[in-house]
């Protein structure tokens, strides 16, 4: 089902709040997202974006606020938002007990379907997900990447306009991943709007847009380029060293140096200022008899931009 | 319709392929029928007797026989010594014990008082009782048998006679009286646990979140998601009620229409339960046992399936009017053992259309508020 033509916002979400008891999950939270979009959105656990989600796709009611999902308002008409809206969560709910075909069959029944659709609809989830051939496999003996393709055929089997994807790689393997994102720049093209929510940063590099929400309020919004001009003015130096901790000591030390953080076997120091070149920090580190093996300025990465955000907002990363 | 008939193609498919459902709602009820039909008896039949005959006269012979040709005891031994009577008893061989007095035959014919004695191993009351009932009732017709018409008797008590006729089981076995309260009993476990285990299932795997996220209404859903358990348990009870037929002889007085409609009522209140537990408990254990205790103990224990209600402390008494099976023990024993009319049995159905009505309206209230 496509969106009215007047609609240039696929979501719209105005100071949206919910509270639970005396727990604040999202707080006053505005943003846009536009058709066709790849919408990712960050955060750790507990920052309130599956509760976003829920009161998105019409599961539950916002304290204060609003949000339009496909040009309805979710609070009036969540039933009307479900008939424009697939979900897919982190869990890809299929029913393990029954094969691909039957699984297809019954989300097809619940989204009300007419058999003639159906008919057209599972072939093209089949195609899709890899399945052809494999219609009477228990949904239970297929692979990671199946099911999930597979979770997400039957997401997507009433043709929505705006796809809600929930974690929707957890726990599936690489190659099955870049296999999944790239059927979502897919749907994206055919001018699906895609709202995302990933911990894995890489993933959140595909988004268009991203917004990071921390404690159940917006930190960032924008594209990953721009959300990373938070480091403008502040370059990043990469150190290889076998002696991380020490070397933080060390940097953590020096007047030039904001902060530091433990990236792998990496470390990141964030300078104060651009004047200060890698080279000569690495110089001082070795002067001071550390072993620095690599020191390199680096672009900063998504999960720089959400250190960042989430210690200037006074939390810790989860 | 269509979304419903989704529900209830995909409920009845996993059933099937689910091998733990299908024991729960198959086996069980089977095991149960033959457990309880066969074993679970109150009627008490091949007591082991020992007798004590120390006058050996015609007299005290026939009363020995008409002992043993009751039917309910069965001759073990015969002996004359207190210390044989004594190790037999403790040795569980002799469960009674018939001590005929010496000149018990010519007592009986000089129409003198004459005492015989009975023990009675006590260890089980519940037997003891029957036992002692047994032996009153067979002692009370021989010696009026034996007793020379001549006698003038003693006591104007004795002219009265009591004929008992016991209607609709008239050999009052237990097993008739017990069928019904199989049927609640098997309808609780498959109607209550098997419906919430499904919803809660759903859960726990996230299957629901996914239905909740699609355009199905609630009524649908439940519809669907329900009707399989009704129709599987209302051919379970069908069945249980043919089986018990031909198996025990069960009679089928009343109607079939109104038993249906009082099996019907049960097991729609008893999805109900189902339903509400399933929106409290969030895993299939709390479910479970939110089911043991909700419905299939209350079932056994307070329903007068097969401990009897006027039997019970004034407190449980008040506690059974709450419990459905109650009812639906009364309205089913009449229809199959009396034959009673629908009309004849509004109380128990009203109480059953009540309490089907007041789980549908709960559940579906708390469903309902878990969307906001």
């Amino acid at each position: 089902m496509a969106l009215p033509p007047d609609v240039t916002h696929a979501i719209e979400v105005r100071n949206l709040s919910r509270r639970f008891g005396a727990f604040l999950a999202v707080d006053r939270l505005s943003f846009d997202v536009r058709r066709g979009e790849i919408f990712g959105f960050l955060g750790s656990n507990g920052a309130g974006k599956s509760t976003t989600i829920r009161m998105l796709c019409g599961l539950l009611r916002p304290t204060s606020g609003s949000a339009s999902v496909g040009g309805i308002d979710v609070s009036a008409d969540p039933e009307g938002v479900k008939q424009r809206i697939g979900y897919m969560s982190q869990r890809f709910s299929l029913y393990e007990l029954l094969t691909v075909d039957q699984n297809i069959n019954f989300f097809g029944g619940v989204y009300g379907l007419t058999s003639e659709r159906l008919a057209a609809r599972r072939r093209f989830v089949l195609e899709m997900a890899g399945l052809t051939g494999r219609e009477q496999t228990l949904a239970r003996d297929l692979a990671g990447g199946w099911r999930q393709r597979l979770a997400l055929g039957c997401a997507i089997l009433h043709e929505p306009a705006i796809l809600f994807l929930d974690e929707p790689t957890g726990g599936v393997d690489p190659l099955s991943r870049r296999q999944f994102w790239r059927l979502i720049d897919v749907l994206s093209q055919e001018g699906v709007t895609v709202l995302v929510t990933t911990h894995y940063l890489d993933e959140a590099e595909r988004c268009h847009r991203v917004a990071l929400i921390h404690a159940g309020r917006l930190a960032t919004l924008g594209t990953t380029a721009e959300v990373k001009q938070i480091f403008q003015g502040r370059p990043i130096v990469e150190l290889r060293t076998p002696e991380a901790v020490a070397v933080m000591r060390a940097l953590d030390e020096m007047p030039e140096v904001e902060k530091t953080s433990l990236f792998g076997t990496a470390v990141h120091a964030v300078l104060r200022s651009d004047t200060t070149p890698a080279a000569a920090l690495g110089a001082r580190l070795a002067g001071l008899g550390l072993t620095v093996d690599d020191v390199a300025e680096v672009v900063p990465s998504l999960e720089d931009v959400f250190l960042d955000v989430v210690e200037k907002a006074g939390g810790a990363a989860v | 319709m269509r979304k419903a008939l989704a529900v209830y193609r995909k409920e009845l498919r996993q059933i099937l392929r689910d091998r733990r459902t299908l024991l729960i709602l198959v086996f069980i009820p089977a095991l149960f029928l033959l457990l309880y039909g066969y074993a679970l008896n109150f009627d008490i039949r091949h007591i082991a007797l020992a007798v004590d005959d120390r006058d050996s006269s015609p007299q005290s012979r026939s009363v020995v026989s008409a002992f043993v040709n009751s039917g309910y005891f069965d001759l073990v031994a015969s002996t004359h010594s207190p210390d044989e009577i004594e190790r037999l008893v403790n040795l569980n061989r002799a469960r009674a014990v018939l001590v005929i007095p010496e000149g018990f035959g010519r007592d009986l014919s000089s129409g003198l008082l004459t005492p015989v004695q009975v023990i009675i191993d006590g260890d089980n009351a519940n037997t003891a009782t029957t036992v002692l009932g047994y032996a009153s009732n067979l002692l009370r017709t021989v010696g009026a048998e034996l007793s020379p018409a001549t006698v003038v008797r003693p006591s104007p008590l004795s002219l009265l006679k009591v004929e008992p006729r016991i209607w609709y089981n008239p050999e009052l076995r237990s097993t008739l009286f017990l069928v019904p309260g199989l049927i609640a009993y098997i309808g609780m476990i498959t109607a209550v646990a098997s419906t919430a285990l499904s919803i809660v299932r759903e859960k726990e795997s996230g299957t629901m979140e996914q239905i909740r996220m699609a355009p199905i209404d609630t009524f649908s859903f439940i519809l669907g998601k329900t009707l399989p358990y009704f129709l599987i348990s209302l051919s379970s009870s069908a069945l249980i009620i043919l089986a018990s037929m031909v198996l025990f002889g069960l009679p089928m007085r009343g109607n079939w229409l109104a038993l249906l409609l009082a099996v019907s009522l049960f097991l729609v209140g008893a999805l109900g339960t189902g339903l509400l537990i399933s929106t409290v408990a969030d895993s299939q254990q709390v479910a479970f046992q939110m089911a043991l205790l909700i419905s299939l103990l209350p079932t056994i224990m307070l329903s007068g399936f097969i401990f009897p209600i006027s039997g019970m402390p004034a407190f449980l008494q008040a506690v059974t009017y709450v419990v459905p099976a109650r009812y639906f023990l009364v309205a089913l024993r009449g229809i199959v053992l009396k034959g009673s009319e629908v009309s004849h049995l509004t109380v128990p159905l009203l109480a059953l259309t009540a309490y089907a009505l007041a789980m549908l309206g709960l559940s579906s209230l708390r469903l309902s508020r878990e969307r906001a």
